[in-house]
C-alpha cells in the first residue's frame, strides 16, 4: 500500500486477526470438546478445556469408540500413514521416471504416451467409482494397502511438475555429463535427482496430505473394519443408533486425524507453498 | 518446448515409462472405457444380460427429475461454495499483502485448513452447527433463529457451502497471495501517482492483473466442488434432507454402489466425466493465452 | 597431445545444411581458433569434434583415428561451456573428480590430479565451494579444471570468455595463452571476438554461413585476407571499403569519382579495366604534405582516443566514408580538407562479385 494510514493498517490486522478466528475456530471448538467427557458436550456448549484429554485420547486410541464398532484410532492411523506413505513414494517414483523419459529420449509413441499420461487429469476417481471398483476386485486387492495406493498413484500432477522442472535444467549440464562420460541412467542418479529435491520436497507433504485425507476410495475398498482409515474411520463414528452420542470422542479422533497433515504443513511450509504454486502453473 | 539435448537409449525410455502407463491403463483408462460402455447398456438384474440402448440411459437420466434436481443442487453448491472460497480467500490475501510486520504469522495460521480432509471440516462443522449442542446452533437458537439442519434442507445446504468453502479459503489465499505479490510495485504506485484511490487502483489495476490467477482458481474450485466434497456430503448430510444436498457426485455413489444400477451411474459418471474434460479443456487452452481482462 | 583433422566436414539439420565443408588440419599441440559471427557455425563444429553433434558428411580424426561414430565420452576430449556447465549441487572438487570418477580411476590418483589442476589454477582455497559461491572468473577455471584433470587428447573451447566482464576477460586470455603455453596440449577454440582469437591463435579459421573464408595465421588475416569478409572481419577499427575500377592496363585503381591510386610492382594487366573493391586499412593512412596527397578526404568528425585519433571522413566528390586512424592527438575542424598517402603495399583488391582477394 501506498499511503501511510495508521487506520487502514489496524483495520488490516484487525481483518487477519477475524480470518485466523474464522480458519482456527472450529479447530478450536473441536479441541475443547475432545477434552471433556460425553455428558459436558451433549447439551451444552464448552468454551474452555476439560480434564479428560488423556483418558479420552488414551481410549480411542487404543479401543476406538464402543458404540460404533470399537475399532482403536491407533490402528486407524496407522493405515492411514501406510497409505499416505505409500501413494507419495510410488507416485513420486513413477512420475520422476516417465518425466525423465518424455523430456529426455526422443523414442516412437513418446507423445502418445504423454497424452494418456495428461488424460488422468480429467479423470479423477470420482468419475469412475464403479469400474475402477471391479478392477481392484477382480486383481484381489480389496481390503489391502496396495488396492489402497496403487489406483491413486498414476496420475498426471507430478509428471507434469517433473517435466517443466526438467526442461529448466540447461542442456549444457547434460552435455558436460556426456563429455565426462555419464550415460543416462547415471546422468538421473548423480545430477538430475540431486537438482530435484526441492521439487520432491515440495511434493512430499502435498502428496503427504492429498493421500492421507483419501476419503472415497477407502470407503470403496474396504470391507475389513481393521482396514478402515482415520479420515473414513470418523463419519462411522457419527452415527450411533441408540447410544449416546460422543461427541467427546469423535472430535477428538477429529484433531487426531488432522494432526499428521497439519504438522506436515507447518514444519515443511516453505517447501509446501513453492510446490503447491509450481505444480499448478 | 523439446530438450535439445537427449540421450539415444533405445529401450530404457520404454523401460522408464511403463509403471505410469500400465497403472494409467489399468486403473484409469480401461475403467473410464468401461464406465463409456456401460453407460450404453443396461443390465438385467441379475447380471447375466446386458442390452444395448443407444442413449437410452442418458435420455432417461435427463428426464429424471430427482437427476435434474441433483444437477440444480450441484450448480447451487458449486457456485455458493465457489463464490464464499474465492472472494474469502481473496480478502484475505488482499489484508496479508498489506501487512509487513507478522505476515508470515498470518500466513502459517491461515494455512491449517488445507490440511484437513473435506470429510473431516464437514464433521467440525456439524459439531459447531449441532442443532442440540453445537455451539454456533445455540448461539443462533438464542438470538430467535431456529436452527436444524436435520429437518431444513435450506440449512443443510448452509452448512456444507460453510464447511465446504472454509477448507478451501486457504488454497485460494495461497494462490491469490503468490498473484498479488508478482504485481510489481511500480504499476501501482503509477497509478497512486495519477491519483487512483486504494478503492479504485484495486479494482481497475490490481484485480484486472490477478484475472489469470482468478481464472485458475475458478475453474480448481469448481472441479473442487464438484469432486473433493464428496467426504462432506457423506459423512454430514447423506444428500438429505430430502436430497436437497444431494449433489451429482454423491448421487453417482449412491445409485451406483449402494443401489446397484450399473447403467444409470455409469451414465452419470460420464456426464461428469464430460464436465471434468471441458473444464480441463478451457483452463489449459485458457493458460495458454493469459488473457488480462 | 594429438593432432586433429576435419576432411570435408559437412553438416545438415534436416534439409539445411548449415556446414558446407570444412577442411582443416590441426597440428598436434597448436592451438587453433575457429573465429566468425554469430551464426556462422563454428559451435556446430566444435560440437562435432565433441562428438555432441552427429556428422552428416565428412571424417573428423583425433590423433589418427576416425572418430565420427564415438561417444564423447570416447574420444579423449574435454570441453570447457560457455556457461560453464558447472554441477550445481556439487563441490568444486567433485565437479573437476567427476569425469575421473566415472572413468573409475583410483581415489587417490583423482586427488592427486584434482590438486594438481588447482594449484595451476589457483582455486586450491575453493575446493569445498560450490559454485554458487564462485564468481565468474572462478567458475571459469573451475570449468578448466575438470578438463586438465583429464589429460586428454585435445582441449575444446566454447566462447568460454563470452559472459565475463571486458577486464576479466582480458586477464583470462593472458591466463589461457599462458596455461596452453605450459600445458601444451591441442586445442580448438572457438570465439566471435577477433582479439581473442588474434592473441590467442597460433592459427585462425574464419568462419562465415558455414563456409570457411581463410584458414591462417594471425598476421596472415591481418595482412593478406583471403576474402573481403576477413577484410572486414578482422581490425578494428574495420577496414574501409571502396568502390573502384582498375585502369585499362592494371597499373593503378582509380576509386569511384575521386582519386587514382598506384598499384605496386606490376600492377594487375590481366583485370585492366575491371570494377573492383579496395580495402585500405584505416592504420594505413599517412598524413601527407599538401599537394603531393593521392587521397582527398574532407573530415566530417574526430574522435580522440588519446593514444591515438580516429577521423570519419569521406572521399572527395561522390562521398565515400572513410575512417582514418591516426597516431597522437590531432584536432580537426569539420569541413578540414586532409591530403592523405597510402603505401601501395597496403592496397586490399577484391573481386565485386566474390569476394575473393585479387593478388597483386
Amino acid at each position: 500500500m501506498v499511503e501511510n494510514r495508521p487506520l487502514m493498517t489496524v483495520l488490516t490486522h484487525a481483518m487477519l486477526f477475524l480470518a485466523i478466528i474464522i480458519v482456527l475456530f472450529p479447530i478450536y471448538i473441536a479441541f475443547v470438546a475432545s477434552t471433556h467427557e460425553a455428558s459436558d458436550v451433549l447439551m451444552t456448549v464448552q468454551g474452555w478445556f476439560g480434564n479428560n484429554l488423556v483418558e479420552n485420547y488414551t481410549l480411542i486410541l487404543q479401543s476406538g469408540k464402543a458404540t460404533t464398532g470399537g475399532i482403536p484410532v491407533g490402528t486407524m492411523m496407522w493405515n492411514s500413514l501406510i497409505m499416505a506413505l505409500g501413494i507419495v513414494f510410488g507416485k513420486i517414483s513413477i512420475s520422476i521416471i516417465s518425466a525423465y523419459a518424455i523430456v529426455y529420449f526422443r523414442f516412437r509413441f513418446r507423445m502418445f504416451f504423454f497424452w494418456i499420461i495428461f488424460m488422468t487429469l480429467m479423470l479423477p476417481i470420482e468419475v469412475r467409482i464403479l469400474p475402477t471398483y471391479h478392477v481392484v476386485a477382480s486383481l484381489g486387492l480389496l481390503n489391502s494397502y496396495t488396492g489402497l495406493t496403487l489406483p491413486l498413484i498414476a496420475s498426471a500432477t507430478a509428471t507434469f511438475l517433473f517435466r517443466q522442472f526438467f526442461l529448466t535444467v540447461p542442456d549444457e549440464l547434460t552435455e558436460a555429463a556426456r563429455v565426462d562420460g555419464a550415460g543416462p541412467i547415471r546422468f538421473f542418479f548423480d545430477i538430475l535427482l540431486p537438482l530435484s529435491r526441492t521439487n520432491i520436497a515440495a511434493l512430499c507433504v502435498i502428496l503427504f496430505i492429498y493421500g492421507w485425507n483419501q476419503y472415497m476410495w477407502p470407503i470403496l475398498i474396504t470391507t475389513d473394519k481393521s482396514m478402515t482409515t482415520i479420515v473414513m474411520g470418523i463419519q462411522a463414528m457419527l452415527y450411533v443408533p441408540d447410544a449416546i452420542n460422543e461427541w467427546n470422542l469423535t472430535m477428538a479422533t477429529a484433531i487426531l486425524a488432522m494432526l499428521p497433515p497439519v504438522v506436515v504443513i507447518l514444519v515443511l511450509q516453505r517447501q509446501f507453498v513453492k510446490g503447491l504454486i509450481e505444480t499448478e502453473k | 518446448m523439446e530438450k535439445r539435448v537427449v540421450f539415444k537409449n533405445r529401450w530404457l525410455p520404454y523401460l522408464l515409462v511403463t509403471p505410469q502407463i500400465v497403472i494409467t491403463l489399468v486403473f484409469f483408462i480401461w475403467p473410464a472405457g468401461q464406465a463409456l460402455k456401460q453407460s450404453v447398456f443396461i443390465e438385467d438384474p441379475f447380471g447375466l444380460s446386458s442390452e444395448f440402448v443407444w442413449f437410452d440411459n442418458f435420455i432417461e437420466l435427463f428426464s429424471d427429475p430427482l437427476y435434474i434436481g441433483s444437477l440444480k443442487t450441484t450448480f447451487i453448491f458449486s457456485a455458493s461454495t465457489s463464490f464464499l472460497a474465492l472472494s474469502t480467500g481473496l480478502l484475505f490475501a488482499v489484508m496479508a499483502d498489506r501487512v509487513i510486520k507478522g505476515a508470515a504469522f498470518y500466513k502459517s495460521a491461515l494455512l491449517w485448513p488445507y490440511a484437513v480432509a473435506p470429510a473431516v471440516a464437514g464433521v467440525l462443522w456439524l459439531f459447531m452447527l449441532s442443532p442440540a449442542n453445537g455451539i454456533l446452533a445455540l448461539t443462533l437458537k438464542s438470538l430467535g433463529y431456529d436452527w436444524n439442519h436435520v429437518l431444513k434442507g435450506g440449512q443443510a445446504m448452509v452448512l456444507v457451502v460453510i464447511a465446504a468453502s472454509w477448507k478451501q479459503i486457504a488454497y485460494n489465499f495461497l494462490f491469490f497471495l503468490a498473484g498479488l505479490q508478482m504485481i510489481p510495485k511500480s504499476l501501482i504506485e503509477a497509478a497512486a501517482i495519477d491519483g487512483a484511490r486504494p478503492a479504485k487502483r484495486f479494482w481497475t489495476i490490481i484485480f484486472p492483473l490477478l484475472s489469470p490467477t482468478t481464472f485458475f482458481l475458478l475453474v480448481v474450485n469448481v472441479v473442487y466442488s464438484f469432486f473433493e466434497t464428496f467426504g462432506i456430503i457423506h459423512a454430514v448430510t447423506q444428500g438429505g434432507p430430502y436430497k436437497a444436498t444431494d449433489i451429482l457426485v454423491y448421487k453417482v455413489y449412491r445409485d451406483g454402489f449402494i443401489g446397484l444400477d450399473l447403467g444409470g451411474s455409469a451414465a452419470q459418471s460420464v456426464v461428469l466425466m464430460a464436465i471434468v474434460v471441458t473444464l480441463t479443456v478451457i483452463q489449459f487452452r485458457y493458460l495458454e493465452r493469459k488473457v488480462q481482462y | 597431445m594429438a593432432n586433429v583433422t576435419l576432411k570435408d566436414v559437412y553438416k545438415s539439420f534436416g534439409k539445411n545444411e548449415v556446414i558446407h565443408g570444412i577442411n582443416c588440419e590441426i597440428k598436434s599441440g597448436e592451438f587453433v581458433a575457429i573465429l566468425g559471427p554469430s551464426g556462422c557455425g563454428k559451435s556446430t563444429a566444435l560440437r562435432m569434434i565433441a562428438g555432441l553433434e552427429v556428422i552428416t558428411k565428412g571424417e573428423i580424426s583425433i590423433d589418427g583415428k576416425v572418430v565420427n561414430e564415438l561417444e564423447p565420452a570416447d574420444r579423449d576430449i574435454a570441453m570447457v561451456f560457455q556457461n560453464y556447465a558447472l554441477y550445481p549441487h556439487m563441490t568444486v572438487f567433485k565437479n573437476m573428480a567427476y569425469g575421473l570418477k566415472i572413468r573409475r580411476m583410483p581415489k587417490d590418483e583423482i586427488k592427486k590430479r584434482v590438486h594438481n589442476a588447482a594449484k595451476i589454477l589457483e582455486l586450491t582455497e575453493f575446493l569445498d565451494r560450490k559454485p554458487r559461491q564462485l564468481s565468474g572468473g572462478q567458475r571459469q577455471r573451475v570449468a578448466m579444471g575438470r578438463c586438465i584433470v583429464r589429460e586428454p587428447k585435445v582441449f575444446l573451447f566454447d566462447e568460454p570468455l563470452s559472459n565475463l566482464d571486458a577486464k576479466l576477460r582480458v586477464q583470462m586470455r593472458l591466463y589461457l595463452r599462458n596455461l596452453h603455453e605450459s600445458l601444451g596440449i591441442t586445442s580448438v577454440y572457438v570465439t566471435h571476438d577477433q582479439m581473442e582469437a588474434m592473441t590467442l591463435g597460433d592459427r585462425l579459421i574464419i568462419l562465415e554461413d558455414g563456409h570457411v573464408q581463410q584458414i591462417g595465421s594471425p598476421l596472415e588475416v591481418y595482412e593478406r585476407p583471403a576474402t573481403r569478409f576477413v577484410a572486414g572481419f578482422i581490425g578494428s577499427p574495420a577496414m574501409n571499403f571502396f568502390d573502384a575500377q582498375l585502369s585499362n592496363n592494371g597499373s593503378a585503381v582509380e576509386l569511384a569519382g575521386s582519386d587514382t591510386l598506384a598499384l605496386s610492382n606490376a600492377g594487375l594487366p590481366d583485370f585492366g579495366g575491371q570494377e573492383v573493391i579496395l580495402g585500405i586499412r584505416p592504420e594505413h593512412f599517412e598524413l601527407t604534405d599538401e599537394g603531393a596527397g593521392k587521397m582527398h578526404t574532407t573530415v566530417d568528425h574526430v574522435e580522440t582516443l588519446g593514444a591515438d585519433t580516429l577521423v570519419h571522413g569521406h572521399i572527395g566528390g561522390n562521398g565515400a566514408f572513410v575512417t582514418i586512424r591516426l597516431p597522437d592527438t590531432h584536432h580537426f575542424k569539420k569541413g578540414t580538407a586532409l591530403p592523405l598517402a597510402v603505401p601501395a603495399e597496403k592496397l586490399h583488391l577484391f573481386d565485386k562479385d566474390s569476394g575473393n582477394r585479387i593478388e597483386n
